[in-house]
């Protein structure tokens, strides 16, 4: 093969991408985050103790908050109270991208255990609040404050599919209906993360079964899980509907129109909200092999009565549309 | 009206009006467009003498119109002890210096500068309606000479078809050693120069003509030059002016008219003796400053051009000026940047870092830039890495790194200094806070998403900072940035139309590469 043809294989035309419909970066933010999400209803997403707090007024399930701290002379006290839990996760409130979150899932005597089996001590964990408070994970470098949630119980059905950490579910809510979903398989090379940059498995959801349509690990596709071998076809997200409606009701909750919502499936409470993205990233559209445009256009198209439907019909309406009509192997 | 059509518009028009102003200042303000275009500047004196009978005394000297082709940048007058006006008479101006009594030798100076202009119509300004002088008409008509003039004009005629030719005919003949009457004419001439003698043939022959007095600008050394005489003859319905010794017609390229019709050039009351001198030096200066003269010479037509001058960068200090030559690079800078992030999508850190990399470039030269860029970076990771194990709160560990980064410059310049490497001493021009943060941003990159992405972004940065700095330093972009500074207009509508630019990047050819089977 010359080099030229190597190249050529290296990327895809402009009239391919434009074919599959995938919105690119630029896209996203001219046509969609400037145009349907406005500026002042960002802070209720970048908090994600607001967030919380608009969920819990909204009758929107979230992990339950276990503690608060706004300034340093407060450490001192809240981890007095972290000595006496198992498990929980620190969370920076401003943070994006899944930066500063410390999961800890055991305790091995007075040293913290992370789902990786790393072990911090309590130096290590105030070093941290204090980080996360000094603004070192949040936008722009303010000073943020740091949130202590509850620990998702997860759902058995992804045991196989996680490794060492946090499966979620991305859903992006355009105008109130799902248009498309994947599911965030850590691994190994991810660190425990759900982070894709970081080698984390997309999986694309299919909208009306649950059921895995591809799957990729660093935009390569790929049929099991990299580290438990497990096939992806076999996956089928419990409570699929209650989770779309879950995440299409968020729409309401924040006005905004184009979001991206991550949720949990806890074993005990079902699908909680995580956190919600004002900008979510395109690699959904890897995860689905399928492009986002035709999907956003379908909903664009529609009139004023279609988008006032309550949340249950925007839900069906979205899985009719957009869900495949069989089941679909991975790829 | 939609956002995208308000952008559209307001981008055009800034696009259209840094595009207009750059022309107008081009065209009509004489703004070289390509750097390091010099004009040939002249510096032409005029030196009156006479000497002085001892009453009062008036000395009145013709001064050179303003031409088409020629740019007069300043007038210089100097007489001491005299007292001095411009007068203006019918359609030109004179200088006039008076003194109630002055003796002996008297030297009396005009000085003027003046620079050709390329491509400019040389068409005479507009005279008063020709008119035939008929009391020399009269003259000429009993003049002794007169057959041997009708003589010739008769003959040029046969020759000819048309106006134009019959003057290059004439001129011709009386240049020819074997025609009786032009012998004759030539020896009846006397003291009386070859233009007037044209003049006369052209007065008898019906067609109103008068002197051009001026000087041709060539040779570059001071030296004193004698003014040479054109004709100017009004036919088919226009002036026209040619050569009378060999009949050529139009103005020459580099002839300064100073005197033109039949005025005197000196006229002085109270002396005798009286003569003008001219002496003639050329320089080259570049285009820039002789625009600049230009347009801080105030004339009639010119104001709204001094206007525009008057509150442009060049009216600051020249510390400022170099201050803003560096500063209007930065749009430059920054369009860079934007391409390379909207178009390619290449991954910086920080926004506009690399436009603040690039501008230290600048002053440390590209390759001797990233090699101190790329040492306190590294330097400093492993410094701060070290600082991230002492518990230390945020705050006072990034002003821990931005001193490590000022010890770091102190002893490569010091180290440097000592090896004769005298480039790096120019790591003071880094800024160091951008230097400090950088360090430390990247270093939580490095434990959250792995020196990988680290990698990417300095790459990114230092990639785009390069082409910056490419840019920033290119003499033509350098030229126009500082002396059509109305250009940044045309960026800003550039950046505003990228503003609306919801194509694919080039990076997504990449990244979207496994979607070709899907």
């Amino acid at each position: 093969m010359s080099l030229l043809t190597k190249l050529r294989h290296a990327f895809i035309t402009p009239g391919k991408l434009r074919d599959l419909g995938i919105l690119g970066m630029n896209g996203r933010n001219v046509d969609y985050i400037t145009r349907y999400n406005p500026r002042r209803l960002y802070p209720l997403v970048d908090n994600k103790l607001k967030t919380k707090k608009a969920a819990h007024k909204a009758g929107i399930a979230t992990p339950k908050l276990l503690g608060y701290v706004e300034s340093l002379g407060e450490v001192e006290r809240l981890l007095h109270r972290l000595e006496t839990m198992t498990d929980f996760v620190i969370k920076p409130t401003r943070g994006s991208g899944g930066k500063g979150i410390v999961v800890i899932s055991d305790r091995d005597g007075p040293l913290f255990v992370k789902p990786s089996g790393a072990k911090l001590s309590k130096l290590d964990i105030r070093r941290h609040i204090s980080d996360i408070i000094s603004g070192l994970y949040s936008l722009g470098g303010k000073p943020d404050s740091v949130m202590i949630e509850q620990r998702v119980d997860f759902d058995p059905v992804f045991n196989d599919y996680s490794f060492e950490g946090v499966p979620d579910i991305r859903v992006i809510v355009f105008r109130g209906f799902p248009v498309m979903a994947m599911l965030r398989c850590s691994t190994h090379s991810s660190d425990g993360r759900a982070n894709l940059h970081q080698g984390a498995v997309g999986v694309g959801v299919d909208l009306r079964s649950g059921r895995s349509i591809h799957a990729v690990q660093r935009n390569h596709p790929v049929s099991v899980h990299p580290d438990t071998q497990k096939p992806f076809s076999e996956l089928r997200v419990p409570n699929w509907e209650r989770l779309l409606v879950l995440a299409a009701s968020c729409y309401e909750m924040t006005n905004l129109g184009y979001i991206g919502c991550d949720l949990v499936i806890d074993r005990q409470l079902g699908p909680l909200i995580l956190e919600l993205n004002a900008r979510p990233g395109l690699s959904i559209q890897v995860a689905n092999g399928a492009g986002l445009l035709p999907r956003l256009h379908a909903i664009e198209a529609l009139g004023e009565d279609e988008l006032a439907w309550p949340v249950e019909k925007r839900v069906e309406y979205s899985r009719a549309l957009f869900g495949h009509a069989r089941p679909v192997g991975v790829a | 009206m939609s956002p995208r059509a308000q952008v559209f518009i307001i981008a055009l028009l800034l696009i259209a009006a840094g595009v207009g102003l750059t022309v107008y200042k081009s065209v009509t303000l004489g703004f070289p467009l390509m750097p390091g275009e010099y004009r040939k500047v002249w510096t032409v004196e005029a030196k009156v003498q006479f000497d002085a009978e001892g009453g009062p005394v008036t000395a009145s000297l013709a001064l050179p119109r303003v031409q088409k082709h020629m740019r007069i940048l300043g007038e210089n007058f100097s007489a001491g002890g005299y007292g001095f006006e411009i007068e203006e008479g019918e359609g030109d101006y004179r200088a006039v210096w008076s003194r109630r009594e002055a003796h002996g030798p008297q030297h009396l100076f005009y000085k003027l500068s003046v620079y050709q202009r390329d491509h400019v119509s040389k068409k005479s300004g507009a005279l008063p309606a020709p008119e035939l002088d008929q009391g020399r008409v009269d003259e000429l008509q009993q003049s002794p000479a007169l057959s041997a003039m009708q003589s010739l004009i008769e003959q040029a005629h046969q020759l000819s078809a048309n106006n134009r030719g019959f003057i290059e005919q004439l001129a011709k003949l009386l240049n020819d050693a074997g025609n009786a009457d032009a012998a004759m004419l030539r020896d009846s001439q006397g003291e009386r120069s070859r233009a007037a003698l044209m003049i006369d043939l052209m007065t008898t022959a019906g067609l109103p003509a008068h002197l051009i007095r001026g000087l041709y600008l060539e040779n570059e050394q001071r030296k004193a030059i004698d003014p040479q005489e054109l004709v100017e003859v009004y036919i088919d319905g226009q002036w026209q002016i040619f050569e009378p010794i060999n009949g050529t017609l139009g103005l020459p390229d580099n002839f300064f008219m100073w005197q033109r019709g039949g005025k005197s050039l000196l006229d002085v009351s109270g002396g005798t003796n009286s003569q003008v001198t001219y002496s003639v030096i050329g320089n080259n200066i570049s285009a820039r400053s002789v625009a600049l003269q230009q347009g801080t010479k105030v004339e009639e037509s010119k104001r709204e051009a001094v206007s525009l001058l008057n509150f442009s960068i060049y009216t600051l200090p020249i510390e400022q000026q170099n201050v803003f030559k560096l500063i209007l690079l930065v749009p430059v800078g920054t369009l860079a940047v934007i391409v390379l992030r909207i178009m390619v999508g290449l991954r910086t850190a920080g926004t506009f870092m690399p436009v603040l990399l690039a501008l230290a470039f600048i002053q440390t030269q590209l390759i001797t830039g990233l090699t101190i860029f790329l040492l306190i970076l590294v330097l400093g990771l492993g410094i701060r890495s070290y600082l991230s194990r002492l518990n230390l709160l945020l705050v006072s560990r990034i002003a821990a790194v931005v001193m490590v980064v000022v010890i770091m410059m102190a002893f490569i310049s010091i180290i440097s200094y000592k090896l004769g490497i005298d480039q790096a001493l120019t790591v003071t021009f880094f800024p160091m806070i951008i230097l400090a943060w950088t360090i430390e941003r990247m270093s939580i990159l490095w434990e959250e998403s792995g020196p990988r992405e680290v990698i990417i972004q300095v790459g990114g940065s230092l990639l785009v900072a390069s082409v910056a700095y490419g840019l920033m330093t290119n003499p033509f972009i350098e030229h126009w940035t500082f002396n059509f500074p109305e250009l940044t207009l045309c960026l800003l509508g550039i950046v505003l139309m990228l503003g609306q630019y919801s194509g694919y990047r080039l990076s997504e050819f990449l990244r979207f590469r496994h979607l070709e089977g899907a």
